[in-house]
């Protein structure tokens, strides 16, 4: 009965939806504020029921009700009740209807929260994303529908892949969906802004609030996403240049060009249609990822679970979507107003070249995701593009954009003096080379690019910090007057010291980790023992375990540190879950300052003498834990700038003009 | 949302953990084990979905690993081994895109983007933005108002 609830509830929400874009189109064309307000009503409903709907699917997989298909194929009644929770966003079907959820829900928000938008921009808004939720709410009625049950249920679920059983893996979902679905909010203001004529100064501020969550919970389920590869794989590895990875990165990437181009709109009224295309090329590269990930394209030279025909029907709203958007971009864009000038150096200069950069990024991750399909598709040859190509090019492009970065937020509008702003930052520079001669003097074994890589990371953390002294004029100024600029400043300068120092720190850990982790393989028998970077693993232990819904071997062993104390005791698994036969590896992970010693325990063999002897690896993967700690702050950083009071949701209008323009004669920016 | 895809390529990457640091297939050579590992990768698991062999423990990246050892265990230099490879499963063995006519629009394509921002920007310094023309209503009170301030200059505010 609950599950018929819930597939009722998906068709009245894509009724609802179908209303909405009905009632608001009309309340544009009419200028009626009540069939306004009836759209924004349905634009509440259907979040409302394909919340029930949600519910209703959770539900089924919490009673693991057999009788539901997709039930069936991904749940198992042994699994741990959070993984049968889960388990309802872990296949298509789920997390397809967790999309749907995530675009009525922003819709919702559209309606409840557009207060301070006119009425023309708003009506037009509310219909485009009603409009993009019929799309995906037709798709899964249609065509990937979560509730269709069995004719003959089975006694017993398939489960779900014990790899994905993580609560890394519970949470990673979510906080990307609403990412990639939150640029769907930017998508629709870009619309209705081609509509209305104008992207002004207004029209920016409202667009620079739903980046921001976008990109801070794209950051988190990315990181999360990272982080798990990095300890249920059992290689060290935290990212590999995958299609699927790299699907997740592409609207990052643009999320966080649009961030910085919607400043210049909001602040100078420029480049007005360039942060239109950016913002719908967010939710488009979010729509591709989509597609790449669920038609399975990409692998389809394999035999995994694909579905050309639920591919093809992703890629028709794709194109559809994208292609009606854009031919309104190239119809109303050229009529838009270009804005102030500004001149080569100035603020405006510095975030037009983050902007090629990450354009420049965005085009290279793209084609090398796609160019084995135009290859094969145009001359029927099969080429690999992997890891090595990125390395080539877009490491190159982002060492150059981090380098500018610093320089950026201490330029003046219009125009500015670039040797002030360099002069400003000696003391990142300097800082910067000596970590550049340290390194290149301590590390072993010597590495160019490891000292170039900590040198960038200590400029830009360092850089970051100086805009804030800058700022309060640190050691410039009395201490009282210093602390009292410090409570001035506004969150938004914080968010953005925040994010681009947790770039710093990223860097330092992804650049550490790559060139100075250690690797050591052994097949051990009980009591013997291996070295890595100086720590000594000795196999004391390997005992059966049982857990909830696999058998595992447990190897103890006791990581000795170099200085001859006890590091940790280390207690990796491999683990062997019956449902599905899978193998897998829980890795034990000894936290050592920043630093990772990291045990994996393969299979057990037969040693010389008979015994059972282990394939053991130890990895060392120092400063690992920057790796995932940057983007934390980066998020974070997003987080607090959400939090400014000039961009909060509600507050339609701007609280700046009740301040005096004397009270701010800083060259140096207020806002990022 | 990691689907289908992922986990399918990442399971059979978890099922030969540590694959090629496994001490039964090393080479005596540690210089030359370390070239042979730096190889791995670049040669792509053919079986497995976007995986080198030095990651992959399927049984045909365990093969893979043993050729390139046995090449590089008889001196042949890196591309040597990798014009081997190539000529027996052709260019899609090479993680790394070869340097050729057919892949000039991947290699270049960010070289031209950023090329095409460049030019973009630098019109932009140069051609200055068309004053938007006056409305009529803008251009009577522009009338008006210049006239209001000549004739009496102090209520003009």
């Amino acid at each position: 009965m609950i599950v018929e609830i819930g597939a009722f509830a998906v068709i009245l929400s894509l009724v609802l939806s179908v209303l909405q874009t009905g009632a608001s189109t009309l309340a544009r064309i009419r200028r009626s504020p009540v069939l306004a307000a009836v759209g924004e009503g349905a634009a509440l409903s259907a979040f409302a029921a394909l919340a029930v709907a949600f519910a209703a699917l959770v539900y089924a997989f919490v009673v693991s009700d057999f009788s539901v298909a997709n039930v069936t194929a991904n749940s198992h009644t042994a699994k741990p009740l959070l993984y049968r929770v889960g388990g309802a966003w872990g296949s298509h079907e789920g997390s397809m209807l967790m999309w749907c959820l995530a675009l009525t829900g922003f819709g919702a928000l559209l309606a409840g929260y557009g207060r301070g938008l006119s009425a023309g921009l708003k009506a037009v808004a509310v219909a485009t994303q009603g409009a993009l939720g019929v799309a995906f709410l037709a798709y899964t009625v249609f065509a990937s529908n979560p509730f269709w049950r069995l004719a003959d249920p089975p006694v017993e679920g398939r489960s779900l892949n014990p790899l994905l059983q993580d609560p890394a893996l519970i949470l990673h979902p979510p906080f990307l969906y609403v990412g990639y679905v939150g640029l769907s909010v930017v998508f629709s203001l870009a619309i209705a802004a081609l509509v209305e004529g104008r992207a002004d100064a207004a029209w920016a501020r409202w667009v620079r609030p739903w980046t921001l969550a976008a990109w801070s919970a794209l950051t988190v389920g990315i990181t999360l996403g990272a982080f798990w590869a990095y300890y249920e794989l059992g290689w060290g590895g935290w990212w590999f240049w995958d299609p699927v990875e790299n699907a997740s990165f592409m609207p990052w990437l643009i999320a966080t060009a649009l961030l910085h181009s919607a400043v210049v709109t909001e602040r100078r009224g420029a480049l007005p249609g360039w942060t239109i295309f950016l913002a719908l090329g967010g939710y488009t590269f979010s729509m591709l990822g989509a597609f790449l990930v669920r038609s399975g394209v990409l692998t389809s030279v394999h035999a995994f679970a694909v579905d050309p025909t639920r591919g093809v029907l992703l890629l028709t709203i794709l194109g559809v979507t994208a292609g009606l958007g854009f031919a309104l971009f190239a119809w109303r864009a050229p009529a838009m107003a270009r804005g102030g000038m500004f001149a080569p150096i100035s603020r405006e200069s510095a975030l037009v070249l983050n902007n090629i950069l990450l354009a420049a990024a965005t085009a290279t991750v793209l084609l090398g995701t796609l160019y084995p399909l135009i290859r094969e598709a145009m001359a029927g040859e099969a080429i690999s593009v992997g890891p090595p190509y990125f390395n080539l090019t877009f490491t190159p492009l982002m060492f150059i954009l981090l380098l500018l970065l610093p320089a950026g937020p201490l330029l003046a509008w219009k125009r500015a003096d670039a040797g002030a702003a360099l002069q400003r930052l000696w003391v990142a520079a300097l800082l910067a080379a000596l970590a550049a001669v340290a390194t290149l003097a301590l590390a072993e074994p010597r590495s160019l690019f490891g000292a170039a890589g900590l040198a960038l990371g200590v400029w830009l953390i360092i850089g970051s910090l100086t805009e804030v002294a800058e700022r309060i004029r640190l050691f410039r100024v009395p201490g009282r007057e210093v602390l009292r600029r410090l409570g001035g400043l506004p969150r938004g300068a914080w968010g953005m010291t925040l994010a681009h120092a947790g770039l710093g720190v990223f860097v330092l850990g992804a650049v550490f980790e790559t060139t100075w982790k250690a690797e050591t393989a052994e097949v051990l028998a009980l009591g013997q023992r291996l070295e890595v970077a100086g720590y000594v693993l000795t196999l004391e232990d390997v005992a059966p375990t049982l857990g909830p819904n696999y058998e595992a071997e447990q190897a103890t062993l006791r990581a000795t540190a170099p200085d001859g104390t006890l590091a940790c005791m280390a207690r990796p698994e491999r683990r062997l879950y019956s449902a599905g036969g899978q193998t897998t590896s829980e890795v034990a992970i000894c936290t050592r300052g920043l630093s990772h010693l990291y045990v994996v325990l393969g299979e057990r063999r037969t040693g010389v003498d008979g015994g059972p002897v282990w394939l053991v690896t130890g990895y060392w993967n120092p400063w690992a834990l920057l790796i995932f700690l940057g983007p934390g702050l980066m998020a974070f950083g997003g987080l607090i700038s959400l939090s400014d009071r000039r961009l909060r949701l509600v507050a339609g209008r701007r609280a700046a003009p009740a301040l005096a323009p004397a009270a701010k004669p800083e060259p140096v920016g207020e806002l990022t | 949302m990691k689907g289908l895809g992922r986990w399918a390529a990442m399971a059979c990457a978890v099922l030969c953990l540590g694959a090629a640091s496994d001490p039964g297939e090393r080479l005596a050579d540690p210089a030359q084990e370390a070239r042979a590992r730096a190889l791995f990768k670049d040669v792509r698991c053919l079986v497995c979905q976007n995986e080198s062999i030095d990651a992959s423990s399927a049984e045909l990246a365990q093969d893979l690993r043993a050729i390139v050892r046995q090449e590089v265990a008889q001196g042949r230099s890196d591309v040597e081994v990798r014009r081997f490879l190539t000529d027996r499963y052709g260019e899609y063995v090479l993680l790394k895109p070869r340097f050729s006519w057919a892949n000039a629009a991947l290699w270049l394509a960010p070289l031209l983007v950023v090329l095409a921002g460049a030019g973009l920007l630098i019109r932009r310094w140069r051609v200055p933005p068309p004053e938007p023309d006056l409305t009529s209503e803008e251009s009577a009170a522009l009338a008006r108002l210049s006239q209001a301030s000549r004739s009496d200059p102090g209520s003009a505010s």
